[in-house]
């Protein structure tokens, strides 16, 4: 059945690959780093091509959110901008500050890097593909991403410049709390799929009730609001507005990429989009059912393009908050990561624990969403509120 | 497990060990022996312990390795470089009980067997473990933790009411 | 020659000796956590050494010791770090043979 051929293409190309004549008789080792390699740089085309058209989206989309249009000189609609800019940036001169400490300064971009890709190894794209199948999947992904903090102090040190420092010490900072939100957002559904590999977990979300209700995590009240939470924290741990006071350019020059011209910035720049990438393909495998069809006759669309899909909205939502909301003061993120989102992450928790021991009954959702509103509630009456004045409007004559 | 990897890593893992104890900046040796704990998860990973790899790279890289970073950086001070030395004393004891130890290692019987083939170790039998047989030693691990976060609040609070 | 339970011995007794190198012989007292962060790591790998090479592996006792040593540890760098900060806030050194004042 064509369905079936479209669906498995990738893989099916990938196995008569490894199988072609003279790789044959070649020893189990050879295949194997074959096979990786194979998938590392499928993984990384197909990502490096989404990165050049989401750099220039995004200019595009934030032109037309300020009523302007965005670049729109480079080719057909200002599509092969993103090659104008990596010919500028690559051609730049890379200029390192002279009491710089030059080792570390030039390892900083190629650790927050090499960490963005790493992450994107264990999310499931399509069925049956996975680039690496871990056990730990999830916690693969999280210790990866934990690094990031050490390399973004590397950035701000070996720059040896006070702005630099105190933008790494700000992103550290906000990096390190929301970590925890992220973390504990993603508990329930660990604890509810009982496994954490991301396969199981996109598996546990294949259901359909009444073939067109989807069983999909964000569908239940606790995966709503922990979707919510890791949504938010997502923003938060790629340093997007409204979270980026590390590299406002009105707060900090550029925080801790400051000193880094050409093509480590592009580095950087990059990183910041992997990582964005990563995240949220964790966030469609864990809550938004991965590469599954949300009704059960759409099911004849490869898998690959759901994700895809599903990826694109998220990645659409991201653009739309960037140029939609202010920026937070840092005192105000700190705020809201301590005070607010971790005790909602934990009654997520307790949410999903509800809504499993009912059988996922009615009783279950009733309960769970409960537990959830109140807590919601009861959170945002303690977390301390000014009060405003009213607003009055003044319109220019 | 096949011996070329086992070499590298532990070339590796040594190289970076053996740089973090006697480089002379501080900086740089943290970020050797972030190096090191990298190369000891490896090893994790070569032994069949993943779920252990994966924890330590979140503990010790993520987090260990993060507040000796921070530290330095909070008591850092440029005259304190160049007065850091080096104690030989130090080496001859630590190399005396190198040898003390690779002499018991070399002279204990029946340690040259091959590794057993044993199935893959499971998140889902590390938790299962975890909540049965180890669960005491869990709360303790919780109490500890909770002890050390409030200790170390209370060790860095500075003292309003001294000027 | 695959890597058998005494080369893996072998290679965590250097580890613990380097361990125990930088925390002797340095007079910073980063230095002498670094030191003994790696002597505890040293110990983890002895534990998951002997775990493999044992002859029952169903149990997963060596990992699960494992685990335990490494949240210890990283409460033990937490505290310790602490008190080098107050330390330094107090007497601005961070150079264990200025820090005598209990000296006789």
């Amino acid at each position: 059945m064509t369905g079936e051929f479209l669906d498995q293409i990738f893989v099916s190309t990938k196995q008569w690959l490894l199988s072609l004549s003279f790789l044959r008789g070649a020893p189990d080792w050879l295949i194997q780093i074959a096979s990786s390699l194979l998938n590392i740089s499928a993984v990384l085309g197909v990502f490096l091509l989404l990165f050049a058209l989401i750099s220039v989206l995004e200019r595009k989309i934030l032109g037309r959110i300020q009523n302007r249009y965005g670049p729109n000189r480079v080719g057909p609609y200002g599509l092969l901008q993103p090659a104008a800019d990596g010919i500028k940036l690559l051609i730049k001169e890379d200029i390192v500050p002279l009491r710089a400490d030059k080792v570390v300064h030039f390892l900083a971009p190629i650790v927050i890097a090499a960490a963005a890709i790493l992450a994107l190894g264990v999310i499931p794209y399509g069925r049956n593909m996975t680039p690496f199948v871990i056990d730990g999947g999830i916690l693969f992904f999280f210790a990866v991403g934990s690094t990031n903090e050490l390399a973004v102090f590397m950035a701000g040190w070996g720059s040896n410049n006070k702005f630099s420092m105190l933008g790494a010490m700000r992103a550290i900072a906000q990096m390190v709390s929301y970590e925890l939100p992220l973390i504990i957002a993603v508990l329930p559904v660990v604890m509810v799929v009982g496994s954490l590999s991301p396969d199981v977990i996109v598996a546990a979300q294949g259901k359909y009730t009444f073939g067109f209700l989807p069983h999909w995590f964000v569908f239940t009240p606790w995966g709503a609001a922990a979707f919510i939470l890791f949504f938010v924290s997502s923003l938060v741990e790629s340093n997007r507005t409204p979270f980026d006071v590390p590299e406002g350019e009105s707060e900090i020059v550029a925080g801790h990429m400051t000193e880094y011209s050409g093509f480590k910035y592009a580095t950087f720049f990059l990183a910041e989009y992997f990582g964005m990438f990563a995240i949220s393909g964790m966030a469609v495998t864990l809550f938004l059912g991965g590469w599954h069809a949300p009704i059960r006759w759409l099911e004849v669309v490869p898998s690959y393009i759901w994700f895809f899909g599903k990826l694109s909205v998220l990645l659409f939502v991201f653009i739309w908050i960037r140029g939609t909301l202010p920026r937070m003061r840092v005192d105000q993120v700190m705020g809201f990561a301590w005070k607010f989102m971790l005790p909602m992450a934990f009654t997520c928790i307790i949410a999903a624990a509800v809504w499993h021991y009912q059988a996922h009954g009615l009783a279950g959702w009733l309960w769970s969403f409960a537990v959830v509103a109140i807590a919601y509630f009861g959170l945002s009456r303690l977390v301390e509120k000014k009060k405003f004045a009213a607003r009055t409007y003044r319109f220019a004559e | 497990m096949n011996t070329p990897s086992f070499i590298f890593i532990s070339v590796l893992t040594l190289a970076a060990a053996l740089a973090a104890a006697s480089i002379k900046k501080l900086i740089h040796a943290a970020f050797c022996l972030v190096a090191a704990f990298l190369g000891m998860a490896a090893f994790f990973f070569l032994l069949g312990a993943e779920f252990l790899g994966l924890v330590q790279i979140f503990v010790y890289v993520g987090a260990v390795a993060v507040l000796i970073v921070f530290t330095i950086l909070l008591t850092h001070r440029e005259e304190e470089t160049a007065t850091t030395g080096f104690k030989w004393s130090g080496a001859l004891i630590a190399a005396a009980i190198f040898m003390g130890l690779l002499w018991t290692i070399l002279q204990t019987p029946n340690l040259s067997t091959d590794a057993p083939l044993i199935e893959p170790l499971t998140v889902k039998k590390i938790g299962e473990v975890l909540m049965t047989d180890y669960v005491w030693p869990l709360q303790c691990i919780g109490l500890l933790l909770t002890a050390a976060l409030i200790g170390g609040l209370i060790l860095v609070k500075e003292d309003r009411d001294e000027s | 020659m695959t890597p058998t339970l005494q080369t893996f011995l072998i290679v965590s007794a250097a580890l613990f000796s380097i361990g125990l190198l930088a925390a002797l012989s340095r007079r910073h007292a980063i230095f002498i956590l670094i030191g003994i962060e790696m002597m505890l790591a040293a110990a983890n790998l002895n534990f998951i050494a002997f775990w493999r090479f044992s002859s029952q592996t169903q149990s997963p006792t060596g990992v699960m010791v494992a685990i335990f040593s490494i949240a210890i540890a990283a409460a033990e760098a937490a505290v310790g770090l602490a008190l080098v900060i107050a330390v330094y806030r107090h007497y601005r050194t961070t150079n264990i043979n200025k820090l005598d004042q209990l000296k006789g």
